[in-house]
């Protein structure tokens, strides 16, 4: 076993073990922190797999946007010392059994297909490819594979959500009530 | 990379999909709920990348419906933070089944 091979079943085992922690923990603060590791663990995987700009994006806009919007609120609305309460027994027991079902079906659907028989899986020249460069010049531009469309659909999403947080969170004013 | 098969990074993809889903199912509070969410929308995107780099190597479209993915992710994280915000205000509580009342 490689080097290569031996960092990612780390990395993966990093990623399980922070995502079950982060689902699983009775403290609500201490889930987002571990979602916290779980996230950069993803942006790991994405530099094990020499996306560097996704890692980076995924660094930016997970670890520094979401999960620090999600410890706000957690401020906002909880008080963070005390522990959740425990799920029901009856439906965690029912969980555990849905998704290790769901788990084992899919896992059993991915290991009978045979993934990149052709020859694809070698891809060795790949370097240059997914460069920031490309991925900008691809991104905006107008001709086949072009993603202008969808980027500017996102722009408009992007500004329709900031809107819309605004006036859902707003404070009405008292005497209306 | 290429000693790992593909199959291995869908295993943890599948894996970290359904610990999203336990946490879906398991969880009451609207932020741990939301925080599960995440988890399921991180587990697709390793699955784009993956696919991506290991069949389509000369190509960039997972790359691109993952940007999209994560832009997508934190529009829906903000709303829902605000929604979450506004229901405490109104209930005093962020637990789902306090929320039982449609109002505005």
């Amino acid at each position: 076993m490689s080097v290569s091979a031996v960092i990612f079943y780390i990395l993966s085992f990093f990623i399980l073990v922070t995502g079950l922690l982060a689902v699983t923990s009775r403290k609500i603060f201490r889930s987002a922190i571990w979602l916290l590791f779980s996230l950069t663990g993803i942006a790991g995987l994405y530099f094990w797999l020499q996306m560097e700009f996704i890692a980076a994006v995924q660094i930016v806009v997970y670890v520094g946007g979401i999960v620090v919007l999600i410890i706000f609120s957690i401020f906002l609305t909880q008080q963070s010392g005390k522990d959740l309460p425990a799920p029901v027994r009856v439906r965690s027991i029912f969980s555990v059994l849905a998704v290790c079902t769901g788990f084992v079906l899919t896992c059993l659907l991915v290991r009978g297909y045979a993934f990149g028989q052709a020859g694809h899986v070698a891809g060795g020249g790949a370097g240059p490819d997914a460069s920031v460069g490309n991925i900008g010049a691809q991104l905006l531009s107008t001709s086949e594979h072009g993603y202008v469309l969808p980027f500017e659909v996102i722009s408009i999403l992007l500004l329709a959500a900031m809107i819309g947080c605004i006036v859902i969170a707003i404070k009405t004013k008292p005497e209306n009530k | 990379m290429s000693q790992v098969p593909l199959s291995h990074v869908l295993f943890l993809s599948t894996a970290l999909f359904f610990i999203g889903m336990y946490g879906l199912f398991t969880r009451r509070n609207m932020i741990t709920m939301l925080m599960s969410v995440e988890l399921i929308l991180n587990s697709v995107n390793i699955n784009f990348i993956a696919f991506n780099k290991y069949l389509y190597p000369e190509k960039l479209e997972g790359v691109f419906f993952t940007l999209f993915i994560i832009a997508i992710a934190a529009a829906e994280a903000a709303v829902a933070i605000a929604i979450i915000i506004n229901l405490y205000r109104n209930f005093h509580s962020i637990d789902v089944e306090d929320a039982d009342e449609m109002k505005f």
